[in-house]
């Protein structure tokens, strides 16, 4: 038993956490420290620079532009974009769109957009859940009609992220009502967001900032070459995606970051006795205690890719656990930056209670932490 | 990075479950708990003959020079068992010898360890001290060629089948070791809640054998409390195991309203918490093993054991008492394991410290 990095291992981790530091733009990395909200060309920006380097497509295959990493040194990558602070990789394209279309799409699909993801010409948001369907996605209602070389789309998708960026939007569509099984008769379309008919309405979340969207779509015309995969197998694709969630999902490196911005901040803090917060045994355990909560979880982390480097298995129920640890400790991370703050000092209160309020969705987000536990349940436990 | 047990090791954990499952099942256990020792000769013997009382000492004394992460899989083993055998008293009390004593100490007394002839026991906590490892009130003056010493000491885990005592005591350079005959103490011996031998320990002018340098105690006694707080993380990691499997497997089987309890998601969401605290805490007890084994400094591994040892407790809790929740009124009785686990995952929640000692331990190494 070794819980060391190798010397390459390490040597790796030194060249990335090096060249990110002096490739960052320092605009960004303050946006991302302030938490301030990112914008389309903050985002392109940051994906033009890793792109250029080679190093945006990580897990893709080499002749897309894939680095060969094996999977510890993907993680080592995705650990340091998060400490370093780097401004989040959106992953609609990326670790989503682009995985799809490697595994289902055609040449031509590939040869289309394949290359616009990587180089960032074109910006992808997500178009899975509706109104009445978010855990429960295969009750999804957004039709799709076969009308000659074309599909004619109407319905509504909700909690598009930066949808209001996009330039692309994947779907999961309804092509046939008639089947017995919900999961059958879905379909994996490509829409353009220029098509008429598609509508974006913001949904302002109650930190008062622009993330996600609700997409109208009312008679949108879309090429039926946009169709991935078979018609009414939709359902495979978006199964597929979700087995594709990487090992990055418990956010060690930002949680890392954050951890030592809360120890920081909280020293400059003076507590109620005007010693400094972080020595208030109160405040000093619960400090504590999600440093330890997130020591667990990084080893947790690592010995489940060390399994994997090992079997060549994916990590399957695994990746559901890592969500559960990582998101909570994030809540309980940006909970604590918000305590620490005295109300009448240094620091904005306001600014850390909005990070708390935003913080509150990773719980709900890709896959609630409860659909996460059915997951494990049924998977892991046999229930 | 690699996170599995050797080949060596993954043998030895194989067979001491093995040996386990077949001699040390819930009922002989009962009866080995029921009789007037508390442990078996039978077992201890065996125990010997697999190499388990020899693991972490050194070759030089008939040991395998093994260290904490060598014993990870037995610790899990006797935590699945529920072992209550004097061993971690012994393995405690031989690395205070191996680490303090002169050449003729070790060679006195580690062979005979090695061997399964000699029990030993720590005799160090004191009414009044809590957690703390540097409150000892017990005096120990010259007499002649040897010392004597004057306190009383309790909860010496195996006290009563110990054959020779390490006794902590202040001389005026301060805290300092002692070997002390098992005999010669009076021993006032108890059952522990987890249904172990422990005792309460008397001395009065008893005759004493320094072990090692005199005032310079203390650190070795956190050295070897630490790989002992490390050797239980793993234990845990095993008892946890089973009072997850179990209740497992009660979800499957046990049927109200016509189906298995497991359909309830209430249920199901408890269950995979307990999972997920087992997986958790398995990591820190890899942590602390390989801590205890090789750290860059004491400061180094003193944070990584208190990290391991906060999130341990809180797991064994966590862990613990669901298990019995989960079980309803059956997990409250004698007659089903879980309830023993349940009480052997409360003490180790708090031996050598609770997740709070360990909490304002973490702090202060934060400086």
């Amino acid at each position: 038993m070794d819980l060391n990095y190798s010397q390459d291992e390490s040597a790796f981790r030194d060249e990335v956490r090096g060249w990110l530091n002096a490739n960052l733009p320092k605009d960004l990395r303050d946006k991302v420290a302030n938490y301030q909200e990112l914008g389309r060309e903050d985002l392109l920006r940051w994906h033009k620079i890793l792109a250029k380097k080679g190093w945006i497509a990580p897990a893709w295959p080499k002749e897309f532009g894939g680095t060969g990493w094996n999977v510890v040194q993907r993680y080592i990558f995705e650990e340091e974009l998060g400490y370093v602070g780097s401004p989040p990789l959106i992953p609609f394209g990326l670790s989503m769109c682009g995985p799809v279309l490697l595994r289902f799409g055609t040449d031509a699909q590939k040869k289309r957009f394949l290359p616009r993801i990587y180089n960032g010409d074109d910006f992808w948001c997500q178009g899975y859940s509706e109104p009445g369907s978010g855990s429960d996605l295969a009750s999804l209602k957004t039709k799709a009609e076969r009308k000659g070389d074309h599909y004619i789309v109407n319905g509504q998708k909700i909690w598009t992220t930066l949808g209001h960026c996009a330039d692309w939007i994947f779907c999961l569509v309804r092509t046939d009502s008639s089947m017995a099984k919900r999961q059958e008769g879905i379909s994996f379309l490509l829409i353009d967001m220029k098509t008429p008919g598609i509508t974006v309405r913001p949904l302002i979340l109650m930190d008062g900032g622009h993330e996600v969207n609700e997409v109208f779509f009312d008679n949108v015309k879309v090429p039926a070459e946009n169709l991935v995969y078979e018609e009414g197998k939709g359902w495979t694709v978006a199964k597929y995606l979700l087995g594709h969630e990487r090992m990055g999902t418990g956010r060690i490196g930002a949680s890392k970051r954050e951890l030592a911005k809360l120890k920081a901040f909280a020293a400059a803090q003076t507590g109620d006795d005007g010693r400094p917060l972080t020595e208030d045994p109160r405040f000093r355990d619960k400090l504590t205690r999600v440093e330890v909560e997130l020591m667990a979880l990084e080893i947790t982390n690592l010995r489940f890719l060390d399994q994997m480097r090992r079997t060549n298995q994916p990590p399957g129920a695994d990746v559901s656990m890592l969500k559960i640890k990582g998101t909570e400790i994030q809540q309980t991370l940006s909970e604590l930056m918000m305590h620490a703050v005295d109300p009448g000092g240094n620091g904005s209160f306001t600014g850390l209670a909005k990070r708390y309020c935003n913080m509150r969705k990773t719980t709900i987000y890709a896959g609630s932490n409860e659909i996460q536990r059915n997951i494990i349940s049924k998977m892991t436990l046999g229930l | 990075m690699n996170f599995d047990y050797n080949e060596e090791q993954q043998l030895l954990a194989d067979s001491v479950r093995r040996f386990l499952a077949k001699d040390y099942g819930f009922e002989a256990r009962k009866k080995i708990v029921a009789s007037k020792e508390g442990w078996s000769d039978k077992v201890w013997a065996t125990m010997a003959e697999m190499g388990l009382t020899g693991l972490p000492f050194s070759t030089e004394h008939g040991g395998f020079g093994g260290g904490a992460v060598d014993l990870m899989g037995v610790m899990e083993a006797a935590g699945d068992a529920l072992l209550v055998e004097p061993y971690l008293a012994t393995l405690m009390g031989g690395r205070l010898v191996a680490r303090a004593g002169s050449d003729a100490q070790k060679k006195a007394i580690l062979p005979a360890v090695v061997g399964g002839k000699l029990k030993l026991a720590f005799a160090h906590a004191e009414k009044g001290a809590r957690y703390n490892l540097a409150k000892v009130s017990a005096k120990a003056k010259k007499a002649g060629a040897g010392w004597e010493i004057t306190g009383e000491k309790v909860v010496v885990l195996g006290a009563p089948a110990a054959d020779k005592i390490v006794v902590s005591a202040n001389t005026d350079k301060g805290l300092s070791l002692f070997i002390v005959d098992g005999k010669a103490a009076k021993v006032k011996p108890y059952v522990t809640l987890d249904e172990q031998r422990a005792g309460d320990v008397s001395l009065s002018n008893t005759k004493a054998e320094l072990l090692g340098a005199e005032g310079k105690a203390l650190p070795v006694i956190e050295e070897v409390i630490d790989f002992a707080t490390a050797l239980i993380c793993a234990e845990a990691v095993g008892a946890m195991k089973f009072a997850c499997d179990t209740t497992l497997e009660y979800l499957k089987t046990r049927k109200q309203f016509g189906v298995p309890i497991g359909t309830f998601q209430a249920l199901q969401h408890r269950m995979v918490d307990m999972v997920v605290a087992y997986e958790q805490a398995r990591s820190m007890a890899c942590l602390a093993c390989s801590k205890s084994d090789t750290h860059a400094d004491a400061k180094d591994r003193a944070r990584a054991i208190s990290a391991a040892k906060i999130k341990i407790a809180d797991n064994c809790r966590h862990i613990s008492q669901e298990s019995i929740q989960l079980h309803g009124g059956m997990g409250m009785t004698e007659e089903l394991k879980v309830s023993h686990t349940f009480r052997r995952l409360t003490m180790i929640a708090q031996q050598f410290g609770d997740a709070e000692h360990h909490l304002a331990r973490f702090a202060s190494l934060d400086k």
